[in-house]
């Protein structure tokens, strides 16, 4: 018996190759991919068609409500009547509100002669922050992102354009009294960084304004902030908040990281009592009780006054989640940056602050998506952001009882915003993974 | 591990490695305390200028924490360190004048992982000395070639093993022209095969003339290079000697246990 089995392993020759098959049917495209993914086993399957009757239930609630062909008409009755004509229910969109009044729901009560403003400063600041975002333009266009906020100040507010023209001049004149006096002493250099613009911005931008604007009155007309309204405003507030407090976030969080007692502690109660306190209240503290602080007759802009609490909530959110990013770089990049004679500034500035960013772009994104939405809460406040323009429109007679269209149309909107940021983070996130490994 | 691993195959030149009577660092009375922990007790050390030291002892004696207070990495409470001589005490401008004029390397190498090899070597140099990019880069260069990786400079620490990552922090070091050379186990997280290509670089260092003092066990090491190997124990200076002596005819009995142990006899 073993004899003759020996003899057949041991001796075989292949005679004829075999040609290459193709894999049963059960195991190509889509029927393995069916077998796989969704019908594995009897649970599954059964999970698969009660999630598919879900599926089929929610869209033919939503989709004959969506497909509607009411664009073109002016008022929701006559909606009404178009519908009941055409045989169909009345539970179905009425569109025509959106092209009656997409312009208000973007902008307010802008006025409309000026709408390519906020437009082109819309294209203006996209140009510049994408070099501070992609990184892969060249350095003189950093710049040209420098300047962005004053130009896009000048195009939404308008007024005359010496104004933030001298504020920038008052920036330029920090930097440079910090490159003269930085060879000198380093905190005498920073105070007079800071001393230097404020003086010039208290005292002699006012004046100076005054007798260029006299002499030469150029610039745009003027729109106040109340007219500001719409998706605009939360764009506004949102990207204002959003530029100013990661900077302020990493201050904080360094703040808190740092060996400095007072300044620990000081870091630490304005994180904690801002974080503590819901965003609503800082906002009627915003609207009302900083009138009794400001000296009376100064009429602080309610919008600047709203967009300067929103940046303390977030950047006191983005300091937590930088802490977080502090506390993951190992203490040996901070001994190796120290041994090699880097000052704090410069250790905190190419080592330690690149890689906790790293680690918390997915946190400071997400701080961010948030606070971009929670600026809707401003209607509470008296602002006309998109959500209290719903009730402008539906004001008129015309409007009068519409409110999911424009619900969903606002929806729309920000989740277009809110999912680029967070397919901007995912890509930023494998964009530095790949140049590190 | 025995006392014949890892020496070196070649003959080492000893024509650079002259001690002169310059006072490189000079401890008197230093003291340094974790809380209430005592880990530093009544150091007394002079080091001139090109000595090479090797420190070693049992874990727990205070090796790293000294040689961590000779750049401020950590700071003392009582006595004076004096380094080229500069005193170290709470004033920034000594600390970084120091810290610049004293190179490390560290047991888990320490490198930058989000800076290329080259960026790693001239960013201080950069940034510290205010060198120009380019001549920072040719540095960096002459000094990646003689830790011989210069082929790597492109590439990021994490693509390197363990003895070439070592070796760029050495010249990492090298490219802010140090004066003084501090090794906290410099190899002991390496594998055995790479630990040879860093004492390598190690030994031509010491055959330059550098001044270094290095904590380690390569006992190999401290026979071929030291002049001097100091025993630590409990936070004390417990024996110093002439390498030959200190291995042949140790004097106290913690030295003669403690070589028993690490040299297997
Ligand atoms: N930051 C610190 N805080 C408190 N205690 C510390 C700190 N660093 C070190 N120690 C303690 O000080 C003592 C000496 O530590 P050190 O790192 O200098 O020892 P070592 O001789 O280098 O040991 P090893 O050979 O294990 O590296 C140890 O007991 C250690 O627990
Ligand atoms: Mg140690």
């Amino acid at each position: 018996m073993s004899d003759t089995d020996s003899e057949v392993i041991s001796f075989f020759v292949r005679e004829k190759m075999l040609e290459e098959q193709e894999p049963p049917l059960t195991e190509r495209g889509a029927v393995k991919w069916l077998r796989e993914n969704l019908f594995s086993s009897w649970l599954n399957g059964l999970l698969t068609i009660v999630s598919l009757y879900v599926i089929w239930y929610i869209l033919s609630g939503i989709v004959p409500w969506l497909w509607s062909p009411t664009w073109s008409l002016g008022s929701l009755s006559e909606c009404r009547e178009v519908l009941t004509g055409l045989g169909e229910t009345t539970h179905q969109a009425c569109w025509g509100v959106i092209r009656d009044r997409w312009q208000q729901l973007l902008f307010g009560f802008y006025p409309s002669d000026a709408y390519w403003r906020p437009t082109l400063a819309l294209v203006i600041l996209l140009a510049g922050l994408a070099p501070v975002l992609f990184g892969s333009i060249p350095r003189w266009f950093l710049l040209f992102s420098a300047a962005t906020p004053f130009v896009l100040f000048l195009l939404l507010w308008g007024g005359p354009i010496w104004t933030p023209l001298l504020v920038g001049v008052g920036l330029v004149l920090g930097v440079v009294a910090f490159r003269y006096l930085v060879g000198v002493n380093q905190i005498v250099a920073v105070l007079a960084a800071i001393i230097v613009p404020v003086l010039f911005w208290l005292f002699l931008v006012e004046p100076i304004a005054f007798e260029l604007t006299y002499t030469a009155p150029i610039g745009l007309e003027f729109i106040p902030s109340k007219d500001f309204g719409g998706f605009m405003l939360s764009v506004v507030i949102g990207v204002a908040a959003i530029i100013l407090s990661l900077p302020l976030g990493i201050m904080l969080a360094l703040g808190r990281a740092s060996d400095l007692f007072i300044v620990t502690k000081l870091s630490v109660i304005f994180i904690e009592i801002i974080r503590g306190v819901p965003l609503i209240v800082w906002l009627f503290t915003a609207s009302l009780l900083l009138n009794y602080f400001l000296p009376p007759g100064t009429s602080f802009d309610l919008t600047l006054r709203v967009i300067i609490m929103v940046t303390l909530f977030s950047a006191a959110y983005i300091a937590e989640v930088v802490r977080g990013g502090l506390a993951a770089v190992p203490k040996g990049q901070y001994e190796g940056a120290d041994s090699l004679g880097l000052s704090y500034w410069q250790s905190m500035q190419l080592i330690v602050l690149p890689q906790a960013l790293k680690i918390s772009i997915p946190g400071i994104v997400n701080t961010f998506i948030g606070l971009f939405k929670d600026t809707t809460l401003v209607v509470f406040i008296g602002l006309l952001d998109p959500l209290g323009l719903t009730s402008a429109i539906r004001a008129s007679t015309d409007w009068n009882g519409i409110y999911w269209e424009l619900y969903v149309f606002i929806g729309v909107l920000f989740f277009i915003a809110c999912y680029g940021m967070g397919r901007y983070s995912l890509w930023l996130e494998t964009k530095l993974q790949r140049e590190n490994r | 591990m025995s006392v014949t691993e890892n020496i070196p195959t070649r003959q080492i030149d000893r024509s650079q490695m002259k001690v002169s009577d310059e006072i490189a660092i000079e401890i008197t009375g230093m003291n340094k305390w974790f809380g209430t922990f005592h880990v530093l007790r009544d150091i007394n050390l002079t080091v001139q200028r090109g000595e090479r030291i090797v420190v070693c002892g049992p874990s727990g004696s205070g090796k790293s924490t000294l040689i961590r207070c000779i750049n401020r990495l950590e700071e003392h409470q009582k006595g004076t360190i004096m380094v080229d001589g500069t005193e170290l005490s709470s004033d920034l401008k000594n600390i970084d004048k120091i810290r610049s004029e004293v190179g490390m390397c560290f047991q888990h190498f320490n490198l930058f992982p989000h800076l290329t090899i080259l960026e790693n070597c001239t960013l201080a140099p950069i940034w510290v000395r205010k060198t120009p990019k380019k001549e920072a880069e040719e540095t960096a260069m002459k000094f990646l070639e003689k830790v011989k990786i210069p082929e790597q400079a492109n590439k990021y620490p994490g693509q390197l093993s363990g003895g070439q990552q070592q070796r760029v922090a050495i010249a990492r070091s090298l490219c802010m022209k140090p004066r003084i050379m501090l090794f906290d186990e410099p190899t002991s997280a390496l594998d055995p095969e790479m630990i040879k290509e860093v004492l390598d670089t190690m030994i031509e260092l010491a055959e330059e003339g550098m001044t270094m003092i290095c904590v380690t066990h390569e006992m190999g090491f401290a026979q071929a290079v030291a002049n001097r190997v100091i025993f630590m124990d409990q936070g004390q200076i417990v024996e110093q000697n002439e390498p030959k002596e200190f291995f042949n005819n140790p004097k106290s009995e913690r030295t003669k246990l403690f070589l028993s142990q690490i040299l297997g006899h």
